[in-house]
C-alpha cells in the first residue's frame, strides 16, 4: 500500500507544477473575466475583414440610420451613412494594434534601460534616472501630442510616440528589481562560475524581475489605447485607419441628435481598457510569490 | 610549487583595512581550513582569491599566485575564463544560491556548456552523472526539478555539482554547512572530502566550526581581526595550540568525552569581544590576552615559522 503510494507520488512529481499555475489562473474570477472580455475583442480583430468585408469607411446607407431602425445595419449608420458596426470591428484591429505594439517598445526601451541602470549603478544609473526624470515630468499625453504633430500623423508615428512616452515606468520598475537582485546569492554563484554580465543580466535576473513587469504590460496596453483614442479625438491621427477615438470625434458634432455615434465607441474603448486592467490585476495576484500555494 | 599562494595580502574597505598582510598556501589535493569568528576577513580573503570583491573593497598589496600565475594581474575576461573552471566557489546559503526560476538541470549543463566545447545532450548526460555523483536520488528524474522542490542539503548538493562540473583544481568552501542541520552537515562534508580525493582538487574551508576543522581538514590558518596569528598541521594544532587566541578558542569547545556541561562546570571563554581589536597598535588580541605583556601594545607582532607551524606571537614558541 506505502509502496503503491510512492510510486504515484514520485512517477507525478514533474507534471502537478503546471497543472497547479493553469489552476490557479482559472480559479481566478478576475483574470477569467478579463481574458473572456478581451479574448471577444481579439477574436473580432482578428476577423474583421471575414465578418465585415466591405470596407469600413465606404458610404452604405442614408446618414444617422438609429441602431435597430434597418436590421441591415444593427448599429445603425453615421453622419457619412458608414456602418457603425463595421466600424467598430475595424476600429479594435487599430486600437489594439497600437496598444501592443506601443507597449512593445515602450517595454523594449524600459528594460534596456532600467536593467542596465540597477545592474551596474553609478553614473549609468544616475544618468539614466536623470532621464527618466525629465520624461515623468512631462505630461504623457502633451508629450505624445509634440511628437505625433511635429511629423505627418500615420499609425507609425502614434505607436512610436506613445512607446517612446511609456518606458519610464517599466524603466523604474526594472530598475528596482534589478537593484535587488543583483545583491542576492545566485548572482554571486553566476559570478563565481565565470558568466559575463550580460550573461548574468539576460539570463539570470531578468527573468526573476519579470512577473511585475508582466502585469505592467497589459496596463500599458490600456493606456496605449486610451492615449490613441484621445489623439484621434484632436484629430491627430491617420486618416485612413477607422479608429475608435475617431469615430468618437466624428460623432462629437452629432452628440445632441445621434448620441449613439460617440456612446457605442466609448464603450468599446472602455470595455477593452477594463478587460486589460482585469487581466493586469488577476496576474498581478497569480504571479506574486506571497500568494504561491 | 604549491597550487594556491596568497603572499602578503592585505584589503581594504573605505576607513578600514579587512586584511592585514596575509600569507598561506595550499598544495593540490590539499585542504586547508581558514578558521576565525564573523568579521575576521576570513571571507573577504576568499573572494579575493576569487577577485569578486564588492566593488568599494581594494586589494591594497601582496600577490596571489595560482599555479604560479598571479591571479590579481588577470583580466576581467581571463579571470572569467578562470572562475568556474579552474577555481569554484561555494556559498554559505544553499537555499538562495539557485536560480529559482531555472531547473537545476539546466543550471549545470550551463556551466558546463560555458566553459566546455560541448553539445546539449552531452552536457545533459554529464549533468545526470554530476547529480548522481553528489548522491542525488533518481538523477534522471530530479534533473528537471527547480530548486524550490529541493531540501537545503540537496541543494547544496546541486550548488557542490556546479562546482565541480568543469574539474576545478581549487574549490573555495565559504563556511557550506552552517545554514544546514548537524547531519546533513556531515554528508556534505563527508561528500566533498570525497570528491576532494577523486577529482584531486584542492579545497579552501572557511569555517568557525572547529569540530569541522579537526575531521575534514589537513592543515589550519587561525585568522583574528583581519591577521592570520597561527598556522599548523591539524594534530599538532589540536594537541598543542600555541597562539593564545587558539588556545581560547579550543578552551571555549564543550568536549562530550570529559563530561563537561554548562550545568556541571562553567565554560571558558574570552573576555572582551572582536571589536576591541578597533584602534590597537599592537597585536590585536592584546586587549582580550591572558599573558599580555606592554611590549604587546606597540606593534603587531610578526608570523614567526618554527618547522612546520607559524604563530605571530613572541610570548610563546613551539
Amino acid at each position: 500500500m506505502t509502496v503503491e503510494a510512492e510510486i504515484v507520488d514520485t512517477g507525478s512529481r514533474a507534471a502537478p507544477k503546471k497543472g497547479r499555475r493553469l489552476r490557479a489562473f482559472l480559479r481566478n474570477p478576475t483574470f477569467v473575466a478579463g481574458v473572456a472580455i478581451l479574448g471577444f475583442f481579439v477574436f473580432i480583430a482578428l476577423f474583421a475583414d471575414v465578418l465585415f468585408s466591405d470596407d469600413p469607411m465606404a458610404m452604405m446607407s442614408s446618414p444617422l440610420v438609429w441602431p435597430g431602425e434597418d436590421m441591415q445595419f444593427p448599429l445603425g449608420t453615421d453622419q457619412l451613412g458608414r456602418d457603425v458596426l463595421s466600424m467598430l470591428a475595424h476600429g479594435a484591429r487599430a486600437s489594439l494594434l497600437v496598444g501592443i505594439s506601443s507597449a512593445a517598445i515602450g517595454l523594449a526601451i524600459g528594460m534596456v534601460v532600467g536593467a542596465a541602470a540597477g545592474f551596474f549603478g553609478g553614473w549609468v544609473d544616475t544618468v539614466s534616472m536623470r532621464l527618466v526624470e525629465l520624461f515623468q515630468t512631462t505630461p504623457t499625453f502633451l508629450l505624445v501630442i509634440v511628437i505625433v504633430s511635429i511629423s505627418a500623423p500615420s499609425i507609425t508615428t502614434i505607436v512610436v510616440a506613445i512607446g517612446i512616452s511609456s518606458w519610464p515606468t517599466v524603466a523604474r520598475l526594472v530598475r528596482a528589481q534589478f537593484r535587488s537582485l543583483r545583491e542576492s546569492d545566485f548572482v554571486m554563484a553566476a559570478r563565481s562560475l565565470g558568466y559575463s554580465r550580460l550573461r548574468i543580466i539576460v539570463q539570470e535576473i531578468l527573468p526573476n524581475a519579470l512577473p511585475p513587469v508582466i502585469v505592467a504590460a497589459s496596463v500599458m496596453i490600456a493606456n496605449a489605447i486610451l492615449t490613441e483614442a484621445g489623439l484621434s479625438f484632436l484629430n491627430m491621427r491617420d486618416p485612413n485607419i477607422v479608429s475608435w477615438g475617431g469615430m468618437i470625434g466624428d460623432g462629437r458634432e452629432q452628440l445632441r441628435n445621434a448620441w449613439f455615434l460617440t456612446a457605442l465607441p466609448g464603450a468599446a474603448i472602455a470595455m477593452a481598457v477594463l478587460s486589460l486592467n482585469l487581466v493586469g490585476d488577476g496576474l498581478n495576484e497569480i504571479l506574486n510569490p506571497r500568494n504561491e500555494p | 610549487m604549491s597550487l594556491l599562494a596568497v603572499e602578503k595580502l592585505s584589503v581594504g574597505f573605505p576607513g578600514h583595512t579587512a586584511v592585514h598582510e596575509s600569507s598561506f598556501s595550499l598544495d593540490a589535493g590539499e585542504t586547508l581550513a581558514l578558521v576565525g569568528e564573523s568579521g575576521c576577513g576570513k571571507s573577504v580573503t576568499a573572494f579575493s582569491v576569487m577577485r569578486l570583491l564588492p566593488p568599494n573593497a581594494q586589494v591594497k598589496s601582496g600577490r596571489i599566485l595560482f599555479d604560479g600565475l598571479d591571479l590579481l594581474t588577470k583580466t576581467p575576461a581571463e579571470m572569467r575564463d578562470i572562475r568556474g573552471k579552474q577555481i569554484s566557489l561555494i556559498q554559505q546559503e544553499p537555499m538562495t544560491s539557485l536560480n529559482p526560476v531555472l531547473s537545476i538541470g539546466l543550471q549545470i549543463t550551463e556551466v558546463i556548456r560555458r566553459h566546455e566545447k560541448v553539445s546539449r545532450k552531452q552536457a545533459r548526460a554529464r549533468a545526470i552523472e554530476l547529480l548522481d555523483l553528489v548522491s542525488i536520488p533518481d538523477a534522471h528524474r530530479r534533473i528537471d526539478d527547480y530548486p524550490h522542490n529541493l531540501s537545503g542539503g540537496m541543494r547544496q548538493r546541486v550548488m557542490i555539482a556546479m562546482a565541480v562540473a568543469c574539474g576545478p583544481k581549487l574549490l573555495i568552501a565559504d563556511e557550506p554547512t552552517t545554514a544546514l542541520d548537524v547531519t546533513t552537515q556531515a554528508q556534505v562534508l563527508d561528500l566533498l572530502d570525497d570528491l576532494r580525493h577523486r577529482l584531486k582538487m584542492a579545497v579552501l574551508l572557511i569555517t568557525h566550526d572547529l569540530g569541522v576543522v579537526a575531521q575534514w581538514a589537513d592543515r589550519i590558518a587561525v585568522m583574528y581581526a583581519g591577521r592570520i596569528v597561527e598556522k599548523a598541521d591539524i594534530k599538532p594544532f589540536f594537541a598543542q595550540p600555541l597562539h593564545p587566541y587558539s588556545r581560547g578558542l579550543l578552551g571555549a569547545r564543550v568536549d562530550v568525552d570529559t563530561e563537561e556541561h554548562y550545568l556541571s562546570d562553567r565554560l571558558t571563554e574570552i573576555p572582551g569581544s572582536v571589536g576591541s581589536a578597533a584602534g590597537e597598535a599592537g597585536c590585536p588580541f592584546a586587549p582580550r590576552c591572558p599573558i599580555v605583556v606592554p611590549a604587546c601594545r606597540l606593534a603587531p607582532p610578526p608570523l614567526i615559522v618554527q618547522g612546520e607551524r607559524a604563530v605571530a606571537c613572541p610570548r610563546v614558541s613551539a
